[in-house]
């Protein structure tokens, strides 16, 4: 069984009027199943409203699945006993850097995780300091978090959920606040956890550039999963996507455009570099 | 009528230890009827930037014209300037608040001293240039999804019929379809009303799309003011500051070291779709 399981999961939102009383329920996730490997980097993309940061904050267990399960590490994520030990496993990151960070030096924010989990003082520090330099920001730990940008305030929330040496982490719309240089932080931090430390990745987002390197990506639309792949796969049905009101980095796009117009070039270019060798390469061939 | 930046300096904590300069020594025109992007990386000066140009802030020194009016003049009325220039915030959707869309569009022009009927007609008016489906004027504007929320958030100040709508960051959070939508529709009333609109954007693809002109801030100065192409051909500049240029423009260059003969100043994917096919078409290869 993978680091993330969800069986059947259904979530449904209550609806009420004014004076309180029910006046129906939206099913917010419609009997997902997934599993995901220990170690694999997951994309999830979808519309406003399809359901993704639903199923994300089942995850750490911020919600309860209304029917269906979800484990995580095993652990079934409905049973009270196990909430704490979830929460350290699944750390989770959200999209406003300035609602999560509390300390008033970055190394205190950093320990506050550890802290909190009664880790011996000598080890918060050592977990720190890791954390920090797992992320870049290991320089400005003795700064004021309020005077870092969004990129590094990010950066500092994500070394916070580190210290508390989860298996995974999930990412709800890290970079959505960003601008350009603080989105590649970002997405480069998430990517260094990935790769050097192993940690199981979750990425939501609406950037799709930042997914490019993703194991996998689920495509979500009415709390369905309506697709799922590599990010080639996924990003080679353009007009598929634009339908789920998504869209393709700029390059696929100009990629496909060119197909139209009957310039010969593989489906679902990724970046920059493939598609200028591409052209290149068939431009030597005539 | 237009908005001129005459040599303003804000400055923060002005007396305080932390003084940080915000404005430099801005100087700018905006001329009615542009469409103007404003960009630059988180603490540029951007924000402060455009809410001088409604008065929310005052500037330590220089002037701001307005249609002619020194807005500093003590016979000024900045009441009337926030009408004209009408300013939506990021994530404007947590300022609504009114039990319905409808009722919420109503408050600004309502607050104006509009008497009942001018206010809705107003409202109206600004939900249709909105784009909002009429089946949602009486829902509440809690239950409107993520872009819905943003377009009655923009409704709101539009029914206070200003002259220059000035947009921080409007698209942040929205799925690529709502993104395009927003700004296919404010590129609408500009090209539909003559609005002057400037949007502030972290988004060098969606600036290259939309706007007449680019004005890149970076400490609290005016970098670069210029056409989208010209602006975005000091990639490698707005790279030092944060910022970078669209997807195609680093494709476009790819291309050129490759050998081939491409316009490396297209900004939009349109554009180099064409230059990519004249250029494969003057090798006579693909065709």
């Amino acid at each position: 069984m993978g680091i993330i399981r969800t069986k059947d999961l259904v979530y449904e939102y209550v609806r009420r009027d004014e004076e309180g009383n029910v006046e129906g329920f939206t099913t917010a996730v419609d009997k997902v199943s997934l599993d995901v490997q220990a170690g694999e980097f997951i994309a999830i993309l979808g519309h406003n409203g399809s359901g993704k940061s639903t199923l994300a904050k089942h995850i750490n267990a911020i919600l309860n699945p209304t029917e269906g399960t979800v484990w995580v590490d095993g652990m079934d994520t409905s049973k009270e006993e196990h909430v704490w030990d979830i929460r350290q496993r699944a750390g989770m990151v959200f999209q406003n850097p300035d609602n999560q960070i509390i300390g008033q030096v970055v190394e205190e924010d950093v320990g506050f995780g550890p802290e909190n989990m009664g880790v011996p003082t000598r080890e918060i520090w050592e977990r720190v300091e890791e954390s920090l330099k797992a992320v870049g920001m290991y320089e400005y730990r003795k700064h004021s978090p309020n005077k870092l940008s969004g990129g590094q305030k990010q950066r500092v929330s994500i070394a916070g959920v580190l210290a508390m040496h989860p298996k995974c982490i999930v990412l709800d719309e890290p970079t959505a606040m960003l601008d350009p240089k603080g989105r590649g932080e970002v997405v480069r931090a998430v990517r260094a956890l990935n790769d050097v430390e192993g940690i199981t990745v979750v990425l939501i987002t609406h950037y799709m550039e930042e997914i490019i390197h993703a194991d996998r990506v689920f495509v979500m639309d009415s709390g369905k999963i309506a697709m799922e792949g590599t990010p080639r796969e996924i990003f080679s049905q353009v007009e598929k996507l634009q339908e789920l009101r998504l869209d393709v980095p700029q390059v696929t796009l100009l990629a496909h455009e060119l197909q139209k117009k009957g310039i010969r070039l593989p489906d679902g270019i990724l970046t920059v570099e493939e598609l200028a060798d591409a052209l290149a390469a068939g431009n030597e061939m005539h | 009528m237009s908005i001129i930046l005459n040599h303003v300096n804000y400055i923060y904590g002005e007396d305080g230890p932390l003084a940080v300069k915000a404005l430099d020594d801005v100087c700018l025109q905006i001329p009615d009827g542009q469409f103007v992007g404003i960009i630059g990386h988180t603490g540029s000066g951007k924000s402060t930037l455009v809410q001088h140009m409604n008065g929310l802030l005052r500037a330590a020194s220089g002037h701001i014209y307005f249609n002619g009016e020194d807005i500093y003049d003590k016979d000024f009325q900045m009441k009337k300037l926030r009408s004209k220039v009408g300013l939506v915030f990021q994530y404007p959707e947590h300022q609504l608040f009114e039990i319905d869309v409808f009722s919420d569009v109503c408050f600004g022009p309502k607050n104006l001293g509009l008497d009942r009927r001018e206010a809705e007609l107003r409202a109206f008016d600004a939900l249709r240039k909105v784009g909002m489906p009429a089946e949602l004027y009486y829902q509440s504007p809690f239950e409107l999804s993520g872009g819905q929320k943003r377009r009655a958030a923009i409704a709101g100040v539009l029914a206070m019929s200003p002259e220059v709508l000035i947009l921080d960051e409007p698209t942040a959070g929205l799925d690529p379809k709502g993104r395009d939508e927003i700004l296919r529709q404010i590129k609408e009333l500009q090209v539909r009303t003559n609005m002057t609109i400037l949007l502030v954007s972290h988004s060098m693809e969606d600036v290259a799309e939309y706007v007449d002109r680019i004005i890149v801030m970076n400490k609290g100065k005016v970098m670069y003011d210029d056409v989208p192409r010209e602006v975005f051909s000091h990639y490698k500049e707005l790279e030092k500051i944060g910022l970078a240029a669209p997807q195609v423009t680093y494709i476009l260059h790819a291309l050129k070291d490759r050998g081939f003969d491409v316009d490396v100043n297209a900004t939009t994917t349109g554009e180099a779709v064409e230059t990519v096919l004249g250029a494969l078409g003057r090798k006579g290869t693909y065709i």
